[in-house]
């Protein structure tokens, strides 16, 4: 993961929940490059035509709420989405986007200090976000040395198959 | 309500000391818990791929998983048919012998709670957000997606914070024709859909204790929508007796200690509530049945299914009002019981017929028109009265359509009415 993370800025209101994000309907595909072309079809028509690799979405309280569905952050993951900030996350899709190394930060106030198509720049262990066009900046408490790790990692996957080949090779070695 | 200064644990504390083999835990504290029962539907299908890659050759204990597919059954498309080929074969691979395959099917919380799968003390985890519902067996029951299922199938284990509680202390008897979700309801009003988020809400107070074991799944399975990490009420004789001839592993009651530190104390009573509705677009956007049937909505269908409310003491319930009456012209009214044991008992019941001679239709077990992905799609504009848990845009088809949620007894009324109604009237 990199510690300074900056990218153009999609505004998104409060109680974004995980229909608007992936609507049930597309439930059963599985592959992201297809989910990628649905993604945020309710919440946000526009952006999976106009998405760039690299962008930051900027929301309010309670993003991601509603399923447990993984073809949320797979889908944003799928399209370039380079982090997602927000006043407040639903619990679920906060742990889905970590397991899956997207950087996901959860910081009050910055909804407020972000238009539309401004840059932000997120310093991951800092704790800070910044809009560059304007300065203004939040705080945040840096995520746990245990979520970091994880999102260093890129992701559970990655962290598991470390931890399963190191017990493998324990079990293997000579006592 | 100020919080009380104790140092005694709460219920989901007790339950995560266990877990994690500590003496106590405190909220913030990161701990590793040992799962209990893991539970996988549909999504379960996005754990295979994460298991290989992970390096992973064996669930850690197969006795332990449950596999319930349920959103499209049977498969109602060739993605779904996908799907379930994969949940099949992984599951003949690594040897998983609890899979409640078409036949045999069910809402994947309602087959883990009648089948006796979580039981008080446990650890629960499932690929689905309204696995809380088991939190009213006293565990801590808790939704998680695909790839951290492919952790805790390879490792038995996975993180959690331990969550700070939210009591909800509940007094009063419910009036003629109120219910559990009229209960839950209100308290989504109280608490709202960002009030718990993170957080474990411990419902207790003499009309908790009242409440039957599938009122209590009813109160517990809408907690996912308050944001919570777990819903929980203490098991008492109602959970042993539900849970002495079909638990599958051994019980290790746990109750919250008498100084146990609350966050906030939610103090509801039940005296001379009225039911309740949650209108579009959010759960929480609760208001008094009587209140919204005055402004007369028609309705052009109405949903009596999903995890929340299609038990058998639903349906029975249903069918109660709908004997001898019909169906509203320009109405689809769809029954999908929660599993296909509650079909089969429908059907010894005449609860069949009785919808069916209403002009509804009575489908197969599914979670059905509930997430809009299999049946019982809405069109744009159109309206759905729903016993079911989210009223979301585009939750039931198109964004454009209005759902409200209401108890059981309620949709039936609204089927009848062809509009919003008071089922107190047919009582």
């Amino acid at each position: 993961m990199k510690d300074v993370i900056e990218g153009r800025v999609w505004t998104l209101g409060r109680d974004v929940d995980t229909d608007g994000i992936i609507s049930g309907k597309y439930l059963t595909i599985i592959d992201p490059e297809e989910l990628k072309k649905h993604v945020f079809e309710i919440a946000l028509p526009e952006f999976a035509q106009a998405a760039r690799p690299g962008d930051i979405l900027v929301a309010d309280e309670n993003f991601g709420s509603g399923s447990s569905r993984e073809h949320a952050p797979q889908a944003m993951k799928a399209i370039g989405v380079g982090a997602v900030v927000a006043d407040s996350f639903a619990r679920i899709f906060f742990r889905n986007a970590i397991n899956l190394g997207l950087p996901t930060v959860e910081a009050r106030g910055v909804r407020a200090i972000f238009e539309q198509g401004d840059t932000a720049r997120i310093e991951m262990r800092a704790g800070r976000i910044t809009n560059v066009r304007t300065g203004a900046t939040v705080t945040f408490p840096p995520l746990p040395p245990h979520l970091l790790g994880l999102l260093d990692a890129g992701g559970l996957v990655e962290k598991v198959r470390t931890e399963l080949a190191a017990r493998k090779a324990a079990a293997a070695a000579p006592p | 309500m100020t919080a009380s200064n104790g140092h005694g644990m709460t219920l989901a504390e007790k339950v995560l000391a266990r877990a994690s083999g500590a003496e106590r835990v405190v909220p913030g504290e990161i701990i590793e818990g040992n799962v209990d029962l893991a539970m996988m539907h549909e999504q379960g299908a996005q754990t295979v791929g994460p298991f290989h890659q992970m390096g992973a050759e064996k669930v850690w204990d197969p006795e332990r998983v449950v596999i319930a597919i349920d959103h499209w059954v049977p498969a109602s498309t060739e993605g779904a048919a996908v799907l379930h080929r994969i949940l099949r074969k992984f599951a003949a691979e690594t040897q998983l012998p609890h899979f409640y395959d078409v036949g045999r099917h069910g809402i994947c919380h309602q087959i883990l709670a009648e089948n006796g799968w979580v039981v008080p003390g446990d650890l629960a985890v499932g690929t689905d957000s309204h696995t809380n519902m088991l939190g009213a067996m006293g565990a801590v029951a808790t939704g998680i997606g695909p790839t951290e299922m492919a952790a805790v199938l390879a490792l038995g284990q996975l993180w959690l914070k331990v969550p700070p509680t939210i009591q909800v202390k509940v007094h009063g008897t419910m009036g003629r024709g109120v219910t559990a979700k009229d209960l839950v309801l209100r308290i989504l009003g109280e608490i709202k859909t960002t009030g718990a988020t993170y957080k474990s809400v411990e419902y207790s107070g003499p009309a908790i204790e009242a409440l039957s074991m599938p009122e209590r799944f009813t109160i517990c399975n809408m907690t996912t929508e308050m944001g919570a990490k777990c819903g929980m009420v203490a098991p008492d004789q109602k959970t042993f007796d539900y849970l002495a001839p079909i638990a599958k592993h051994a019980m290790h009651p746990l109750t919250p200690d008498a100084d146990a530190q609350y966050e906030r104390v939610v103090e509801i009573d039940l005296d001379g509530m009225p039911p309740m509705v949650a209108c579009p677009y959010s759960p929480d956007n609760v208001r008094p049945l009587p209140d919204v049937v005055r402004e007369h909505i028609k309705v052009d269908q109405v949903f009596l299914g999903s995890c929340t409310n299609a038990r058998i003491e639903d349906l029975r319930e249903g069918a109660a009002l709908m004997k001898g009456r019909q169906v509203a012209k320009g109405v689809r009214f769809i029954v999908s019981p929660a599993s296909t044991k509650i079909y089969d008992q429908c059907l010894k019941e005449g609860i069949i017929q009785t919808f069916t001679d209403a002009g509804a239709v009575f489908t197969n077990s599914s979670c059905s028109a509930c997430f809009g992905g299999n049946m019982g799609i809405l069109a744009p504009d159109e309206v759905c009265a729903s016993s079911s848990n989210r009223n979301f845009p585009g939750r039931m088809g198109a964004k454009e359509a209005r759902i409200y949620l209401m108890s059981p007894a309620a949709t039936v009324a609204a089927a009848i009415r062809g509009e919003v109604a008071d089922h107190r009237e047919y009582l």
